[in-house]
């Protein structure tokens, strides 16, 4: 099956499951409230916007320099630092390390990146034993799940399918309490930070300034994750640079408020090597692994390069008409929602993914709520104009060129409007059906007549 | 070509090309001006009051919205005391800690077997203790935060492996806002910075059942910041 | 001043009564109004689906009919999106790219020309009804048009407004997207209408007809009672 029509399958499903899009829709509707109280709490929100975009603005448009200062600053400290192109050279890098420290486990604190080099597939191939410790991702793991969302992971299930979960895979005892069912993966996890083997972690900011790895998290598993095991290694894509520490003052609290609607999640640390002399506990090596995995290619479209902005927090995907209708999964990808429509074809390939780009009303709601205002909808206009230019579709090209031969004929186009109104009551029997030209109009909805008196025939007479 | 050169050569080749400024959607594409950066973060996040008191109302306000438990004291002898009413209460029976200024005295006169953080440790044996008691470079008045490094504040997992998390603080330390935070770090650690630090805000949470709040979920499940 | 109508294609041969609305109005107000007879469509089909040289052809017989308009104006935030925004970047680059900026800069979506052009608020309209108002995407979020309809709506004798709690969400339309994704798009329409619903209003008012379009078909359907209306024809009950 294409990625397309298996997109179009899974919208299917997921438009008619009236009981996912209430699950969602009161998720979501709750994490509304709670950010627009956030963002109200600003003193001045816009202008905020305003400076993250230039924020990261400058660190992606110096993204070379940044980098440079970045790996000179984490190096000066004894970190490991390791460059990967694609997925596949991060995943050998990764797997190296794990042969080489003997490892046979491993704790995971929560990142995307990973999903995006499949990166725990590769790893129990490899015969290691794989968790991921933040709470959410563990969920979606015992369900050999994806992430559903790439804050919220496993925001599609309700508290009895998660309680199930846990009698089946771990033989807890029947609950349904939020409480009770933490404290079961809590109590769950526990021992695995302490005997873990290697810690691999994400990042949310990489600070050039200062030679540093920022991680924004809730749970604290995140902190666990890189205290505990011997051995930490960080991936995390090139794009994640800021320039300055104190550009954290904005970033945080951002973050937070879009992601999460709080004015700072749990903890927000800051990490600037391993364990240094003098310090008692922390690992004794740290490995940061930077993947370009065609972000350069991204970076190469000046029109589009404001997408290396995003945070990955999660708001566009919370305010998509789209995404709300057919959940993250739908989509396919690592990354889902507005951003994941925009940059999946540049990660993964235009001609297979432009149908996320169509799949689009381009409403704006993304684009507005942004915080470092990436031009989102506008981009999967520009992802469509690419797609035509690059490959256009020879029956959609040819409707498209019959309609400007008609659109620039008055007469013909005239012509046209009363010949289909003539015909419009033919249509009548067949509505809905497999005969209906219209069909995809007329399976749900009914269509207008056209007028007897159409506005030019009112203006003519008039004149 | 190494696969540092190659990125880079990537990134430089992309570079070449100027993108339209941030924030215009594409429509100005003038000439990067030297400085993109108009403006600073401090007069756009959150007010913090003017006063002395306000902030520090304005920090009890946030911890409790956080769930965090912030008690005030006129004396260091009235925040012993306070401690070791926790300790009864929540029958303490082994504490963590590191020494410094605050935390010598004060965890001394528990009387329960303490270890030390700041020393080698075994990691199962702070697994084992009912509370860490640390203390912290700085309190954050606009978040209620409380700003941790793994050298001011006894190691890395000290502030979060233990179920319980106790800060002693001195209301000096109080400070407004986080580009005041991050003002203070680069004063005190610029040459050297710690391999940790941490912005603590509530206790340990989560939301991944439902979007409902659960406290607790690997990291501490209890925050309470003393301070005199 | 002389007004130049931009008729939108399904404005012409769905709800001419829209069209006839803006006319009377501006007419009342007393303006000459002219309609460029050989303007069928802006371009938005195919520029939206990518294919920006078809649409380029149909635009590129848009401009001369409106270069020498002093203001132009659209009764749809969608078509108004089009010439305003859109039209500088189809040309771009393009022996046309200052003619479509000059169009760009005199056009108008028709509650944006009364309130911000023209200065006027109150038509003396009467519409002794329970409505609540859709904003359209592209007027809402590429023209900024909120205040401006409410405003018009304000002073219609009889009108009370209830806002939806979905008010700014899409209802699905997007042009040929809610044919290539019915589902979707009937989902998002399905959204929307019961907002509407819980309002007990009676009309969906909106300046944008193709959503209406959109919308009112799903009503329809349904048997929902609620009817669509676009703006100007409330502004222009008496
Ligand atoms: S594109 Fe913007 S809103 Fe979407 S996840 Fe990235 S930063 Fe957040």
């Amino acid at each position: 099956m294409t990625f397309v029509s298996q997109f179009l399958k899974q919208a299917r499903v997921m438009t008619s499951d009236l009981r996912h899009r209430r699950i969602i829709r009161t998720a979501l509707g709750n994490y509304e409230i709670v950010r627009d109280k956030r963002k109200a709490a600003f003193q001045n929100w816009q202008s905020a916007r305003q400076l993250a975009a230039e924020t990261k603005w400058e660190a992606v448009n110096h993204l070379d320099q940044y980098l440079e200062e970045l790996v000179a600053k984490l190096e000066a400290r004894g970190t490991k630092v390791h460059w990967a192109s694609n997925s596949a050279q991060a995943r050998e890098i990764i797997l190296q390390i794990v042969t080489e420290k003997k490892a046979r486990s491993v704790i995971k604190s929560k990142t995307m990146t990973s999903e995006e080099i499949h990166l725990n597939d590769a790893l129990e191939h490899a015969g290691l034993n794989v968790v991921e410790s933040d709470l959410g991702e563990f969920i979606v793991q015992l369900r050999h799940e994806t992430p559903y969302h790439i804050v919220f992971p496993s925001m599609h299930l309700t508290r009895d399918e998660i309680s199930e979960l846990f009698q089946r895979e771990l033989g807890s005892a029947a609950t349904n309490d939020p409480e009770e069912l933490t404290m079961i993966a809590r109590d769950a996890l526990r021992k695995k930070y302490i005997t873990a083997d290697i810690g691999i972690t994400g990042a949310n900011f990489a600070i050039a300034e200062t030679g540093m790895i920022s991680i924004t998290e809730n749970e604290g598993n995140a902190r666990l994750t890189a205290a505990l095991p011997k051995t930490v290694i960080s991936l995390l894509g090139i794009e994640k640079i800021l320039p300055k520490l104190d550009d954290l003052a904005l970033f945080l609290p951002m973050l937070a408020t879009m992601g999460a609607g709080q004015a700072l999640t749990a903890y927000n640390t800051m990490y600037g090597g391993p364990r240094q002399p003098g310090e008692t506990d922390g690992p004794e090596e740290w490995h940061v692994v930077l993947l370009d995995n065609h972000r350069t290619e991204l970076l190469a479209d000046a029109e589009q390069r404001d997408a290396l902005q995003c945070i990955r927090c999660g708001a566009c995907l919370n305010v998509c008409p789209i995404f709300r209708n057919v959940g993250g999964h739908a989509y396919g990808t690592t990354y889902s929602g507005p951003i994941g429509s925009v940059i999946t074809p540049h990660l993964r390939g235009l001609h297979d993914w432009k149908h996320l780009s169509n799949a689009s009303s381009l409403c704006g709601a993304c684009t507005e709520t942004c915080p470092v205002k990436i031009d989102l909808h506008h981009h999967l206009l520009q992802n469509r104009r690419n797609a035509a230019q690059e490959k256009p579709s020879a029956s959609e090209q040819t409707t498209y060129k019959l309609f400007a031969f008609a659109a620039n004929r008055p007469k013909l186009w005239n012509f046209g409007r009363k010949v289909a109104r003539l015909f419009q009551p033919l249509q009548k029997p067949v509505k809905g059906t497999a005969l209906d030209p219209a069909k995809a109009w007329t399976q749900t909805r009914d269509l207008p007549p056209l007028a007897k008196e159409s506005f030019k025939d009112w203006w003519k007479k008039r004149k | 070509m190494t696969e540092r050169e190659k990125i880079l050569a990537r990134v430089r080749q992309a570079l070449k090309t100027p993108a339209p400024l941030p924030g215009s959607h594409g429509k100005i594409h003038l000439p990067a001006a030297e400085q993109v950066r108009t403006s600073t973060a401090k007069q756009w996040l959150p007010f913090v009051g003017e006063s002395f008191d306000e902030r520090l109302a304005l920090f009890a306000k946030n911890a409790a919205e956080l769930k965090a438990d912030f008690q005030l004291f006129n004396s260091a002898d009235e925040m012993r005391a306070a401690l070791t009413r926790l300790s009864e209460t929540e029958k303490w029976q082994r504490v963590a800690g590191h020494s410094g200024g605050l935390t010598d005295a004060i965890c001394a006169t528990l009387g329960l077997p303490l270890l030390r953080t700041d020393r080698p440790y075994d990691v199962n044996d702070l697994e084992s203790c009912d509370v860490g008691i640390s203390e912290c470079d700085a309190l954050i008045a606009q978040t209620s935060s409380v700003l941790v490094t793994n050298r001011s504040a006894g190691g890395r997992a000290l502030s979060v492996l233990p179920p319980h998390h106790v800060v002693l603080a001195r209301r000096e330390q109080l400070i407004a806002d986080l580009p005041s935070a991050f003002e203070l770090l680069k004063q005190k650690y610029a040459a050297n910075y710690p391999s940790m630090i941490s912005f603590i805000t509530g206790p340990s949470r989560t939301g991944d059942i439902e979007r409902i709040l659960v406290l607790g979920a690997h990291g501490p499940k209890k925050l309470t910041i003393l301070c005199f | 001043m002389t007004v130049t109508l931009f008729i939108p294609c399904f404005i012409d041969a769905l709800f001419p009564r829209a069209g006839i609305s803006m006319v009377q109005i501006l007419e009342r107000l007393g303006h000459r109004v002219v309609v460029p007879e050989a303007i069928t469509c802006c371009g938005q089909p195919p520029f939206n689906s990518g294919y920006w040289d078809e649409a380029r052809a149909v635009a590129a017989k848009v401009l001369p009919q409106l270069a020498n308009a002093d203001a132009i104006v659209i009764g749809s935030g969608s078509c108004g999106a089009m010439l305003k925004v859109f039209y500088p970047q189809l040309f771009e680059k393009t022996p046309q790219a200052g003619l479509a900026k000059q169009i760009s800069e005199r056009t108008w979506e028709f509650s944006d020309f009364l309130v911000n052009k023209l200065g006027v608020t109150d038509l003396g309209a009467n519409f002794p009804h329970k409505v609540t108002f859709h904003d359209g995407c592209h007027g809402l979020r590429e023209l900024n048009l909120k205040k401006q309809p409410r405003a018009l709506l304000a002073n219609v004798k009889g009108l009370q407004l209830v806002e939806m709690s979905e008010a700014e969400t899409c209802c699905g339309f997007g042009g040929t997207f809610s044919a290539k994704f019915p589902m979707i798009s009937t989902a998002m329409g399905d959204v929307k209408c019961a907002s509407a619903t819980e309002t007990s209003a009676e009309y969906i008012v909106s300046n944008d007809s193709s959503c209406l379009m959109h919308l009112q078909g799903l009503l329809s359907r349904q048997g929902n009672p609620l009817k669509t209306i676009h703006l100007a024809e409330v502004l222009n009950q008496k």
